[in-house]
């Protein structure tokens, strides 16, 4: 039974993860119909943004709450900034051709992220400076939870409200809303489309940031290609949740980080090897695709006749 | 001449070529004319790829259902075929010896080239059905996961090496996987040219107004997925032959995207674009290491931290070029290269100019095209 709860914590620990991260890609998704290869990678970038703040900002040797504050926020606002340049100046100019290529381009976009931070950053894992001591707490018995693991749950929890707050409270929010609804007419309306858009892959990116600089913290070791397979699992997800659909993007993110380490504490009783964690997600992919195609908590998204 | 005399001919010709080539690359050479090693080897890998655009383009560019996973298709159709000709491949040699060592090993080949088609058309299936009944993006996502189960899973066998690698008996040469080359080709372009073919381009061109008028939208995407696996498969039975060796680094994305840049470069739905692109792809990193000598200044970080402008040659960045290439031609001319044309001569032949009268008038009426006035004077004119 401890063991158990053990499992669920770690996994609803990296399961908040996922949930941060497909928040950009539901959120992206259900204005643009595009699935941001890319977002992965700015969770990438993310880290490393993290990484080279707190070394440069001195943090990396006095653990404190405010350097990491300061670190999150910081790589949260450069994340921004990529986000808006990546819409700007790669998926702008091709959102007039058809969605088979704002594909392409988004997976050029990923390959160029990836590689570029190959080439500078070598491809040799780096590890991460703790800004905050790590201690762990012991939970109803034998479990425990140490703080990276806190800090992940208290984070996007705040971070999730902050969102609601945003897209449910804010005139942004509403313009959002209306875009997602449908862009055309948003855009008969008064809207500024182009404004909303640059601003959904903003909150998205800076989302996907903090992400990167919590999985960092959690577990500090961070490489340019860490962003690939937890950014598709993030994408699976959102399609569990239901895609364009923000408290299924949450709902399935949890979901996936639990049964991914479920089957690696379990899965060996049942005759599934631990070193399949990786394969669990796509599997779920495609029993949901199969049986509830609109995902959990159903669609946002209508496909247009 | 009738049509199968001539296909009859030209594939003669073109196994007489490849046989050449093949002879070119032995020890010995051809009458003296050799190719080395490295050059074969890039004629090989060519010949591999222009396999994988070209069945890729069939679901890609034809179908219009954008497919992602390709490596692993390949991987399947690799170690299937592998862990046949490792485990029964000595016994095969010697039941099989009467037709000499080549003759031999051919058989073998093929054998194990049917295998890895049939095994990875049957996990194009399984992968196909789910994902190709609904519209929109998700093959694309599911693809991509799946050929990286598919890498995991291999990872975890230990009968077919796991992580250490795989060693396979290199029955496969340079004619054999120009043979399968050609006949790629000719499937696909046949496959394209049929009723089937029409009913994949309407699925690209409006899948709704498919559906409308009657075709089986799902039935044909999967024909397609499936038929693209296969060769797929077949293009990593030839790989591992010829490799000699497998590993499971070999499958990995960036392998898939090699031959979406392929197909996307040339133009999808284009098979000489495809063919092109596959040629262009293979050859650039090879161009690029021989302009290694060009130091690019590019921003580092060392491992303290520190940001250093240092110069780099030009091959390391060779991923980061192919990205940019993917992206620029999306922006400036995302129907590839090609587009949907073929490169060919045959614009060679048509008249420059429409002849006033003709085809409107009733002068001609009744007598076949090739026999009137004006198509003899443009056949005259070229033969001169």
């Amino acid at each position: 039974m401890d063991t158990f709860v053990q499992q669920l914590i770690n996994g609803l620990t990296i399961g908040s993860i996922y949930a941060l991260i497909a928040l950009g890609y539901t959120m992206v998704y259900g204005i643009l119909r595009l699935i941001n290869f890319a977002h992965g990678d700015v969770f990438m970038v993310g880290a490393y943004a993290g990484y080279m703040l707190a070394i440069h900002l001195g943090f990396a040797s006095s653990p404190s709450i405010v350097g990491f504050v300061v670190v999150l926020l910081g790589s949260m606002a450069i994340a921004a900034l990529l986000g808006m340049a990546i819409e700007r100046f790669a998926y702008r100019p091709v959102r007039k051709y058809s969605r088979m290529t704002t594909l392409i381009t988004a997976i050029g976009m990923s390959l160029f992220l990836e590689y570029s931070f190959v080439v500078i950053f070598s491809g040799t894992p780096r590890a991460f400076p703790q800004l905050l001591p790590n201690e762990s707490y012991m939970l109803f018995g034998s479990a425990t939870i140490n703080t990276s693991q806190l800090l992940i749950f208290v984070v996007s929890i705040l971070l999730m409200l902050g969102l609601q707050y945003i897209i449910f409270k804010t005139k942004i929010g509403k313009a959002m809303r209306a875009v997602s609804f449908n862009l055309n007419s948003a855009k008969l309306m008064g809207v500024n489309t182009d404004y909303v858009i640059a601003f959904t892959f903003a909150l998205g990116s800076a989302l996907a940031a903090a992400a990167g600089v919590l999985v960092a913290q959690y577990n500090p070791k961070i490489e340019p290609l860490m962003g690939l397979l937890v950014g598709l699992k993030a994408f699976v997800a959102a399609v569990l949740g239901g895609i364009g659909n923000i408290p299924g993007a949450v709902l399935g993110g949890l979901l996936i980080g639990a049964a991914e380490t479920l089957v690696v504490g379990y899965g060996q009783y049942i005759g599934i090897p631990s070193t399949y964690r990786d394969a669990v997600a796509f599997a779920i992919l495609i029993l949901v695709l199969l049986i509830r195609p609109a995902g959990l908590l159903g669609s946002n998204v209508q496909e247009k006749v | 001449m009738s049509s199968l005399v001539k296909s009859l001919i030209v594939g003669i010709v073109v196994i007489a070529l490849l046989y050449i080539v093949n002879a070119m690359m032995s020890s010995t050479g051809f009458f003296g004319a050799g190719i080395d090693d490295y050059s074969a080897r890039l004629l090989v890998f060519i010949a591999i790829n222009i396999i994988l655009a070209t069945s890729l383009n069939l679901i890609n560019g034809f179908t219009g259902q954008f497919s992602i996973g390709h490596a692993g298709f390949m991987a399947v159709g690799a170690y299937s075929s592998a862990y046949f000709t490792v485990t029964y491949g000595r016994q095969l040699e010697s039941s099989f010896s009467f037709l000499g060592e080549l003759g031999a090993a051919s058989v073998i080949l093929l054998i194990a080239v049917v295998i890895g088609a049939i095994v990875a058309a049957i996990v194009g299936l399984l992968v196909g059905i789910p994902s190709l009944r609904l519209r929109g993006d998700y093959l694309a996502i599911v693809t991509l996961g799946f050929a990286e189960i598919i890498r995991i899973v291999i990872l975890n066998i230990d009968a077919v090496g796991g992580a250490t690698g795989y060693t396979v008996p290199g029955y496969a040469n340079f004619l054999w996987i120009g043979i399968f080359a050609v006949i790629t080709v000719v499937v696909v372009h046949n496959i394209v040219k049929s009723d089937a073919g029409r009913a994949l381009i309407s699925i690209r061109e409006d899948e709704l107004a498919a559906e409308a008028m009657g075709v089986n939208t799902t039935r044909y995407k999967v024909i397609s997925f499936v038929i693209s696996s296969a060769f797929a498969g077949i293009a990593g039975v030839l790989f591992a032959h010829y490799n000699k060796f497998l590993s499971t680094n070999d499958f990995q994305f960036i392998k898939s995207f090699e031959v979406i840049i392929m197909i996307v470069l040339g133009g999808m739905g284009s098979m000489t674009g495809a063919i092109i692109g596959a040629i262009v792809v293979t050859l650039l990193p090879e161009l690029l290491r021989q302009l290694a000598f060009i130091q690019v200044p590019f921003v580092q970080v060392n491992s303290s931290g520190d940001v250093l402008l240092s110069s780099i040659p030009l091959d390391s960045l060779r991923l980061v070029i192919f990205a940019l290439i993917l992206i620029l031609t999306m922006i400036l001319r995302p129907q590839g290269i090609f587009g949907t044309n073929e490169f060919g001569l045959s614009w060679l032949k048509r008249p420059r100019k429409a002849s006033e009268g003709t085809g409107t008038t009733g002068d001609n009426k009744g007598v076949p095209i090739a026999q009137q006035e004006e198509a003899k004077r443009l056949t005259s004119e070229e033969e001169d």
